[in-house]
């Protein structure tokens, strides 16, 4: 494309056949204590 | 860029947001959208053309491809062949589902928001007892409202125990030794490690112990045990000499910023400089924050989180909607001086710019937020439950003990409603899926609501996703 470039490739809406384990950390336990922040944590799942 | 055309309505509505959101940060144009996470880098043309097209439906409505092909024969775009092209580059990323994607949550919410939860992490108040007297503590110099006390082995087991018990089919068990100050109570983190270890392959289990600690009675032999046994261990200092020192004094009112920071340094290049977080909190006394987060870089520290203060509206320290325009410029800054330290191979993390675009979470997990109250207990010294550490102490929030375990479900169901689509201002908000409808204890906290928004820290929130994202452009094209 000429005017727009695309970052990531991944799509939220792919992720609801295969996600939901929960295996991935509680947010909370991380650093934060007084906020919430899940964008930044990583799939067990991909981990792998 | 042509001047000709020119939509009147841009720069006056800075804050409606789309289901694409666009915004333009250290030079790129940026667009996000929503539903899928798509991102895109867009020319100064194309931003334009989608402020435009935004414009012409009302909020929150998807496009279509026809749609867009029928703009193309309107006025704006007559002759003008470089628009015509940016718009069948808008229709190639609908139909990639990239842009004006369908947004799919709440085909799956009904099955999120009823999900049989499983008890998967522990905050274990090892310690309501502190040997700082930090200012702005949550727990009020550890003892979080009620008095003074250590969690003995016996409540701490059977904590283990409940969560064993509790965890279902899950795998990976999260226990975070904290306080008050968790090193005052050290021997009982000792043998409580012992025991969940003895247990792991008894049930198929594999515990992640953190800890959290002030530092004042950090020594080689625990940080040796820390080492060995803590999957991250997270550091409370807030930056700079003079800023630490005001806010977490020792009870006789002296400073700890001497005696910590060097048992901190020894840690962090004990663990490679890995899984572990310096992490401070910064108040409207020192809203020029970045400054101590370079102040973590200058001491060696690579790992770090800066969090603004949790204080009521008549705390001296509590961060004012007057003092998010300042806030927000020291995120920029902050962003644009991390890129800068990359290039020169001098590179820190910053927890909030942190986002995983790839291998990021899934969108159920999205959906159910920071998991309090279902996923994610507290537990006092004494053994009740409570949603989270923040809650501990407010009794209409007991939700149990490690005796009886929960007994009251319906407080659980509360939390587990709680998503980004249950609460009003999370639905428009072009960063629901990265803060999953935030921190409760705020919403609680502010409006004795667990469904309302925070609205100061969302709009801390959202510069932070902005920021993190931009980050993610820049180095994506270097």
């Amino acid at each position: 494309m000429k005017h727009i470039q695309t970052i990531n490739k991944q799509t939220l809406n792919s992720t609801i056949k295969k996600g939901g384990c929960g295996e991935c950390q509680t947010s909370c336990q991380s650093a934060c204590k007084t906020s919430c922040t899940v964008g930044n944590q990583t799939c067990e799942q991909k981990k792998k | 860029m042509t001047n000709m055309w020119q939509p009147s309505f841009i720069g006056k509505r800075e804050r409606r947001i789309f289901l694409v959101h666009q915004y333009k940060n250290n030079g790129y144009n940026i667009a996000i959208d929503v539903s899928s996470g798509g991102i895109h880098l867009l020319d100064d043309e194309s931003y334009e053309v989608l402020a435009y097209v935004k414009e012409k439906k009302e909020e929150f409505e998807d496009f279509t491809a026809e749609e867009l092909e029928s703009y193309k024969k309107e006025a704006y775009f007559h002759n003008q062949e470089e628009r015509k092209e940016i718009l069948d580059e808008f229709i190639e990323l609908i139909q990639a589902e990239q842009l004006f994607s369908k947004d799919v949550s709440e085909e799956i919410l009904p099955q999120v928001a009823e999900r049989k939860t499983v008890v998967k992490a522990l905050c274990l108040h090892i310690a309501h007892d502190c040997n700082l007297a930090c200012k702005y503590c949550f727990a009020e110099e550890g003892e979080y409202h009620g008095r003074r006390a250590l969690m003995s082995y016996e409540v701490g087991k059977k904590a283990l125990d409940f969560l064993i018990a509790n965890s279902g089919t899950r795998k990976n068990l999260e226990v975070d030794f904290f306080g008050g100050e968790p090193l005052m109570n050290l021997e009982v983190v000792k043998e409580l490690v012992e025991y969940g270890r003895s247990q792991e392959s008894l049930h198929n289990k594999v515990f992640r112990f953190t800890l959290t600690t002030n530092g004042v009675l950090l020594n080689d032999e625990t940080i040796e045990f820390l080492n060995q046994e803590m999957d991250n261990v997270v550091l409370s200092l807030d930056g700079r000499k003079e800023v630490n020192d005001r806010m977490r004094p020792f009870r006789n009112g002296k400073g700890s910023y001497d005696l910590i920071v060097p048992k901190f340094q020894k840690l962090a290049e004990s663990r490679n400089q890995e899984k572990y977080y310096i992490r401070g909190t910064f108040t409207r006394d020192n809203l020029d924050f970045s400054k101590d987060v370079l102040h973590f870089a200058d001491l060696g520290f690579e790992q770090m989180s800066m969090e603004p203060v949790v204080g009521g509206e008549d705390d001296p320290y509590a961060i004012r909607e007057e003092d998010l325009g300042k806030i927000k410029d020291e995120y920029d800054k902050l962003a644009q001086i991390m890129l800068r330290r990359e290039e020169e191979r001098n590179s820190f993390n910053f927890f909030h710019f942190m986002i995983d675009l790839e291998g990021g979470p899934c969108l159920s997990k999205r959906l159910s937020g920071c998991g309090s109250g279902t996923e994610y207990l507290a537990v006092t010294p004494w053994g009740d439950f409570y949603p989270c550490h923040q809650f501990v102490g407010q009794e209409e929030f007991l939700m149990g003990n490690v005796e009886e375990g929960i007994v009251r479900a319906e407080i659980a169901d509360d939390f587990r409603r709680c998503n980004v689509f249950s609460k009003e201002e999370c639905k428009k908000c072009f960063a629901k899926y990265y803060c999953s409808g935030g921190c409760m204890a705020n919403s609680y906290n502010f409006h004795k609501d667990l469904f309302k928004s925070y609205e100061i820290g969302c709009e801390m929130q959202r510069k932070r996703v902005e920021c993190g994202i931009m980050m993610k452009v820049a180095e994506k094209i270097k």
